[in-house]
């Protein structure tokens, strides 16, 4: 691997989606990772185990036997005061599931990249949203990232949200869409990271520390029980306006502009009729298509959890319809960012909303697809669509 | 977090566990082979339970429960973290019951000793899920009445012998692996000291008589310890190297028929003479394989 020279603003490195976010992991200075290899986020983990082979790296490297094992090395290690980071996706993100509620539960602000794959039966690769969706209630902040540049800045967020708020984050990037295409990126540099993400020092008394002996972990009675799901619902509250506030320091920092706020981003007509909310890397493809219409807006959402409602309710005021665009299905029920829009909403009950499931297991969104979902917007018909 | 005041004592006194526990008796011998400098990650169980009731807790050391089945995954990461800080001292405990060890972590338990990790795993060996109500484990002996082995007409309880967790933490090339009893509490707290001087994985199981359990009365767990060992079903043994270390094993032992063992435990009661000396000669092989 040849060493990279890291400048500051310009992209002129052309990388592949997990190879910057392996390379923002290193400058971010991590104490310890674990991992275990996943398709697609595996080409992550194994860069960040070479930088460790190459002496470029700083952090403990523990390889797992498990996802399960992962997260809960992870979980230790950051329970004894270090800043730790895993990537998994799809079947391993599942496989962690129990210990996800478990370091959300307990506070540990562990970042988390989600290379984002369907979930099998029948088995299947590609990308979709079905595995950040599996995890949607376990108590970890969610990002989505559009693009390369996107992702890098969302960890680098992901980790100064967490460390804030004693709350764990995932970072969604579309798997191969981001992991495994290439694209001008530009790295921030560990010195620059520092500034905006300083050294993770946790107070003494908060971890495991011979020299101030805690019990964590214990067991809690339904009262005590009640109140510790109620504060971690009220702080994921307080985590929005944060996202916002850090959101335009990153800006400052990192030296770039964009319409997003943190929570979501805007494009597109200026007095729209029909707005196209949707998450990840289809918001690429939705962009150009849009370049053809005068009257239709884009609505991403890069937070999904906290879920951003007021910030959806304010954008969507004055439009007619919504087409929530989603990449993963609830059976029984109907797409989980449909649900969640529909229920900011409520108030505005005007709009005319509508729901198409598209690109489950991969399968391709192309502007075609968006050009039909978008004919389609403004009928009353059918409310849940899978369009492929 | 919780924060004990008496940081002094490792385990204070004033835990919820049944009266004449033989988990806790043995946890209070482990204690006494420990320094302060030390970490513990606890499985799901009674002596997490019994000990952490927010916002109580017993423990004078740095203690951290986060599942069933992955306290030695949660150690591999407190050590990798005290590995970054270049922290060479401090020991890491790692403390569950036998559902936790031989049965739902036992994959995990692999990862960490594959790794090599300077890490003490410590099972204490109830013979059943004691917390969640006296179910089958891998840990659960041949003709043990459980929750879910009863004895009945059609039954005569557990028909499975032990899973041998000694040969598969052997087999992972661990330098220091023991088997030993509540009951003998000076020999516990001598082999978590001997286990504590070694770097790299250790292991030791202590039987620990459930009163519920194996029903019996809160009297008699060093009892039951006691004669698990003397009739030979639960010798004492100390693996140092692969090698089964003859220093451990009493020079004179005279084996007790087991049936002084069994017909004390309400969870034997069913058996009959021909169940009995099936156990009898699990005894005899035990003998024999560890020349007791």
């Amino acid at each position: 691997m040849k060493k990279i020279k890291i400048q500051k603003r310009v992209k002129d490195h052309i990388l592949e989606g997990s190879r910057a976010i392996a390379l923002t992991i290193n400058n971010i200075n991590p104490d310890v990772i674990s991992a275990y290899p996943i398709t697609p986020q595996t080409h992550i983990v194994e860069d960040l185990a070479k930088f460790k082979a190459e002496g470029t790296a700083n952090y403990e490297y523990v390889r797992a036997e498990s996802e399960f094992a992962a997260a809960s090395i992870i979980l230790g290690a950051c329970a004894t005061g270090s800043r730790v980071y895993s990537a998994t996706s799809s079947q391993g993100l599942l496989l962690m599931i129990e210990v996800l509620y478990n370091i959300s539960g307990m506070r540990l602000p562990i970042v988390m990249t989600c290379a984002n794959r369907a979930v099998s039966a029948p088995i299947n690769i590609w990308n979709d949203h079905s595995d950040a969706m599996a995890v949607r209630d376990s108590g970890w902040l969610q990002f989505f990232s559009e693009d390369h540049q996107e992702a890098v800045y969302q960890h680098i967020l992901a980790f100064k949200i967490a460390e804030k708020m004693q709350l764990p984050a995932l970072v969604n990037v579309d798997g191969f869409i981001l992991t495994h295409s290439y694209e001008p990126v530009s790295i921030p540099s560990k010195s620059l990271i520092s500034k905006y993400l300083p050294a993770y020092k946790p107070e003494s008394g908060t971890y495991l520390d011979p020299k101030n002996p805690i019990t964590l972990g214990g067991f809690f009675s339904s009262d005590a029980y009640f109140k510790t799901r109620e504060d971690i619902f009220q702080d994921f509250n307080l985590s929005l306006e944060e996202i916002k506030k850090e959101y335009l320091k990153l800006k400052k920092v990192f030296n770039f502009k964009d319409n997003g706020n943190g929570l979501v981003e805007y494009s597109g007509a200026k007095k729209p009729k029909t707005i196209l909310i949707t998450m990840g890397s289809l918001a690429g493809t939705i962009k150009e298509t849009l370049k053809d219409y005068r009257d239709i807006g884009l609505l991403k959402i890069t937070t999904f959890r906290p879920f951003p409602a007021e910030e959806i309710l304010k954008a969507t005021k004055s439009c007619k319809n919504i087409a929530v665009i989603e990449k993963a299905i609830s059976p029984g029920s109907g797409g989980p960012l449909y649900n969640e829009v529909k229920a900011a909403i409520f108030e505005n009950e005007k709009i005319n909303i509508k729901n198409y499931i598209v690109g489950l297991g991969g399968k391709d969104i192309s502007q075609k697809i968006i050009q039909k979902i978008i004919k389609d917007s403004n009928n009353k018909n059918k409310k849940i669509t899978f369009v492929g | 977090m919780i924060s004990n005041k008496n940081k002094k004592k490792f385990l204070s006194p004033g835990h919820n566990a049944c009266s004449g526990c033989g988990q806790l008796s043995a946890v209070q011998a482990v204690m006494r082979g420990l320094t302060a400098d030390t970490i513990i990650a606890n499985a799901t169980g009674c002596l997490e339970v019994t000990t952490t009731a927010y916002p109580e807790t017993s423990w004078g050391l740095p203690w951290i429960h986060s599942l069933f089945e992955n306290a030695s995954s949660v150690a591999s990461g407190i050590r990798a973290s005290l590995d970054k800080q270049k922290n060479k001292t401090t020991k890491v405990l790692v403390q569950a019951g036998d559902g936790g060890t031989y049965d739902i972590g036992l994959g995990l338990i692999s990862g960490m000793w594959e790794r090599g990790e300077n890490i003490l795993y410590i099972c204490y060996d109830t013979e059943s899920y004691s917390n969640t109500g006296i179910q089958a484990s891998g840990s659960t002996p041949y003709g043990a009445a459980t929750t879910t082995t009863p004895s009945g007409e059609q039954s005569i309880g557990s028909t499975q012998v032990k899973k041998d967790m000694l040969a598969i933490a052997l087999a992972h090339g661990l330098k220091y692996v023991a088997q030993t009893a509540a009951g003998f509490p000076d020999d516990i707290t001598n082999k978590v000291k001997k286990a504590l001087a070694i770097s790299g994985p250790t292991y030791i199981q202590i039987l620990s008589p459930c009163i519920p359990g194996w029903k019996i009365n809160y009297d008699e767990a060093v009892l039951m310890g006691k004669l698990a060992v003397k009739t030979g079903l639960y010798p004492i043994l100390e693996y140092v190297d692969g090698r089964l270390n003859a220093s451990s094993i009493s020079s004179n032992f005279k084996p007790e028929p087991v049936n002084t063992y069994l017909k004390g435990q309400g969870r034997f009661k069913h058996l009959t003479e021909t169940d009995i000396q099936y156990i009898q000669n699990l005894a005899v092989e035990n003998i024999k394989k560890y020349k007791l």
